[in-house]
């Protein structure tokens, strides 16, 4: 093998293949060959860094200079400057927006200090499509451990004394489910890995499985072991092809290496996983529904109990966990359960993976330990608000979470402590939203979603959200009345209370969570027939003020329907019959003199 | 029944795949994924075809395809455009991107212009919110997306 002096870390993941990130490692390749230093260096497709806002990330190793924002051009001088001449690409390096100092590694950057990488230890360093270098950082160690080591009760006995609670969105003790599953007697079990990340906004497990395939893998063989399982199943989203793809070539690989099959380890131990495609429905995030998908079946829930761990795909014992908990579990095994629990809160351990999203300044994937404030993460990590407006609302758990307000930010986050504040973490999308965003909207947007993906079984969640749903549209179209909004209320707790699986139980949240916090808002669209935030089209107007206007004429080109007249350096007038309140006007007016009424 | 004539090609193809599947309705999702991937979509003869080689009912069949959004039964256009409507691209302005995709087409979502070049569909996050909003055509992906940028989009396709 090769040893290379330099290598060239580029991030592979979905959001910098999307911004010319496979050209930028085709340009790095040419380059170095034109300098003949193929010997010397080395272009590694890694997994996602995280830093997704700043995309594509490039980071140089050993001396972990981390580039941002490279475009396929920047190539040539990333190699005749940083590695030739050894000389940092100054433009190519972050700034800190408070110093305007540039920073060039990413330890030193404020979206990364606070965070401590766990489930994500290996995104963003290894190339995922080489097992050699997973093994290379501890990789199938645990499993090796487990096999030789620990009894499955033992094994078990450690994930239950480190905490670790289910990261997919319920938050069960993973320990417990492993032993339930276990003590169930049955000819055959199976283990199911659930990567059907439905939560819109939320990307940690695509990108687990993109950047770290083999510790799912590792993961579920172990959990084979403990449960008496040899068969394993992941569900995974037909729209994610890179993460299946990575996903073939690991399980291909852990195959030739002996690390899945027959006899591992020559233990006597056998194992093996196979892929079940999902074909795009949110319901078949909650277990019962992802085993009848898998089935062949639509993927309807059923009543627990029973539940999966005593009967499950085909009737048999199942034993359901997501992505990102697996990701937790070969760690967990190698450093013991006393340093895992010796992170995060009294009854939330370990860490959590967040997508941070929406209207902040550093929009990735960020991995914090349990009972990180919100504060922290939306305005250390996260940078603070876009364009300096101010912080509204912080959404979290998706469609079946609430929205939370400033007077959550000090809140540290848990399991607990959201579902109190009538939240979720849910899966760990987390939506930052500013002054301009309408909560009355933001909840009619999650339920116009779950009137989509209610599986329509049972009648609270398939006629009851589609009128909350009416509800709220009335609402935004100013013609909500006060009885409405008592409607509003009692019917979503009406359907809390009797639907039959996750989806519908959670579904009303977006609505009374934010009813609850920005009641005012929802008075304003009844009483006054005002959108305070000037989102709800129905509720207002583009006017431009003719004191303001000093006919630049910017406002009628960028106009996509010619609503806008006038002369040059004349004011301009919007004709409110025919605009369609698109807001591009108002967005490109350099000089305020458009207003929203 | 059969309104369309399936090019026989794929028809074999797709027993073939059907049989390595173990014509078994089990495994039902994973044969409609192939048949969706050389016919394009899934009219109803293909649906009769795959309900015969998988030994379940037309009916089911239909029942799993109408469940499921990755499956279509209408053709898509051959740029397919797609707006991520996930919450991160929702709150950076998708709803105005796509509004302006569907004045300019004067389709709505879910259908095909008559010409048969573009079908607009939302997609449920496409993972690259740090690229909000995000509009893919194709396999080509936009990032940052304006309700301006729209028209310049479609002119490249056209």
């Amino acid at each position: 093998m090769a040893k290379y002096k330099n290598h060239i870390l580029v991030c592979g993941g979905t959001g910098c293949r999307a911004s010319q990130g496979e050209e930028i490692v085709q340009n790095l390749g040419k380059v170095i060959e034109e300098n003949s230093l193929e010997n010397e260096v080395q272009v590694v497709r890694t997994g996602c860094f995280g830093f997704c806002e700043k995309g594509p990330v490039v980071k140089m190793v050993p001396d972990n200079t981390f580039y941002v924002q490279v475009t396929p051009e920047d190539a040539t001088e990333i190699v005749s400057e940083h590695l030739v001449k050894g000389r940092k690409v100054e433009r190519l390096l972050y700034t800190d927006p408070e110093t305007q100092e540039r920073v060039s590694e990413s330890k030193d950057m404020g979206f990364y200090k606070k965070q401590i990488r766990i489930a994500l230890r290996n995104c963003g360093f290894i190339n995922p499509e080489n097992i050699d270098e997973y093994i290379a950082r501890d990789g199938y160690a645990a499993l090796g451990k487990v096999l030789t080591e620990l009894t499955p009760e033992e094994a078990i006995k450690v994930i239950i004394d480190s905490g670790l609670r289910g990261r997919g969105g319920g938050g069960f003790p993973t320990g417990l489910k492993w032993d339930i599953t276990r003590k169930v007697e049955a000819e055959q079990k199976y283990v199911v890995c659930n990567a059907d990340e439905g939560d819109p906004g939320a990307f940690m497990d695509r990108s687990i499985l993109e950047g770290d395939p083999h510790a799912v893998l590792e993961a579920m063989a172990i959990n084979g072991y403990c449960t008496g399982a040899t068969k394993g199943l992941i569900y995974i989203r037909a729209e994610y092809p890179l993460a299946i793809s990575r996903l073939k070539i690991a399980i291909n690989q852990a195959r030739e290496y002996g690390l899945l099959g027959e006899d591992i380890f020559g233990t006597g131990f056998s194992f093996d996983v196979e892929l079940r495609y999902g074909a795009g429905a949110f319901v078949c995030g909650e277990e019962t529904s992802l085993i009848h998908s898998m089935e062949g079946l639509r993927g309807e829930p059923t009543v627990k109990p029973p539940f999966p761990s005593e009967s499950g795909y085909k009737g048999m014992p199942t034993n359901v966990n997501n992505v990102e908990t697996y990701a937790n579990i070969p760690v967990i095994i190698l450093e013991g359960a006393e340093w895992f629990s010796s992170i995060g809160t009294e009854k939330s351990k370990g860490t959590k993976v967040f997508a941070l999203a929406g209207k902040v300044n550093n929009v990735g994937l960020i991995e914090v330990p349990m009972g990180t404030t919100l504060r922290e993460v939306i305005f250390d990590i996260g940078g603070g608000i876009k364009d300096g407006k101010k912080f509204k609302a912080v959404q979290t758990g998706g469609p079946s979470g609430g929205c939370l307000t400033e007077k959550h930010l000090d809140i540290p986050i848990d399991y607990d402590n959201l579902l109190a504040c009538g939240s979720m973490m849910g899966s760990g999308g987390m939506i930052v939203m500013d002054e301009d965003d309408c909560m009355v909207s933001v909840a009619k947007f999650y339920l116009d979603f779950t009137v989509e993906e209610s599986c329509g079984k049972c009648a609270p969640c398939r006629i009851g959200n589609k009128r909350l749903y009416e509800m709220l549209d009335k609402l935004t179209e100013g013609k909500g009345t006060e009885e409405d909004l008592t409607l509003l209320r009692n019917l979503s707790n009406v359907i809390k209370d009797t639907s039959l699986c996750g989806l519908g139980q959670t579904s009303p949240n977006p609505v009374l969570s934010t009813m609850e916090n920005f009641a005012d808002e929802y008075e304003a669209h009844v009483r006054d027939g005002k959108c305070p935030a000037g989102q709800c089209k129905s509720l207002m107007q583009y006017v431009i003020e003719a004191e303001k206007c000093i006919g630049c004429t910017l406002c009628s080109r960028v106009c996509p329907v010619d609503a806008i007249t006038g002369d040059k350096k004349e004011p301009h007038l919007i004709s409110q019959e025919t605009c369609i309140k698109c807001g591009a006007c108002y967005e490109k007016c350099k000089f305020g003199a458009i207003s929203i009424q | 029944m059969a309104d369309i004539k399936l090019p026989a090609g794929k028809v074999e193809e797709l027993k073939e795949v059907c049989k390595k599947l173990g014509n078994e309705g089990g495994e039902l999702i994973n044969a409609l994924h192939a048949a969706q991937e050389l016919f394009g979509y899934l009219p109803a003869e293909v649906q009769e075809l795959v309900a015969n080689e998988m030994n379940v009912s037309v009916a089911h069949v239909y029942g799993v395809v109408t469940f499921y959004s990755f499956f279509s039964m209408i053709p898509k256009g051959e740029h397919p455009i797609s707006i991520c409507m996930g919450t991160a691209c929702y709150v950076r302005g998708a709803e105005k991107v796509l509004d302006e995709f569907k004045r300019h087409l004067d389709v709505k979502v879910g259908e095909t212009t008559p010409d048969g070049k573009f079908s607009i569909s939302c997609l449920r996050c496409v993972g690259a919110c740090g690229l909000a909003p995000v509009v893919t055509v194709g396999d080509k992906v936009y990032g940052r997306v304006a309700a301006e940028d729209v028209k310049g989009i479609l002119e490249e396709y056209k």
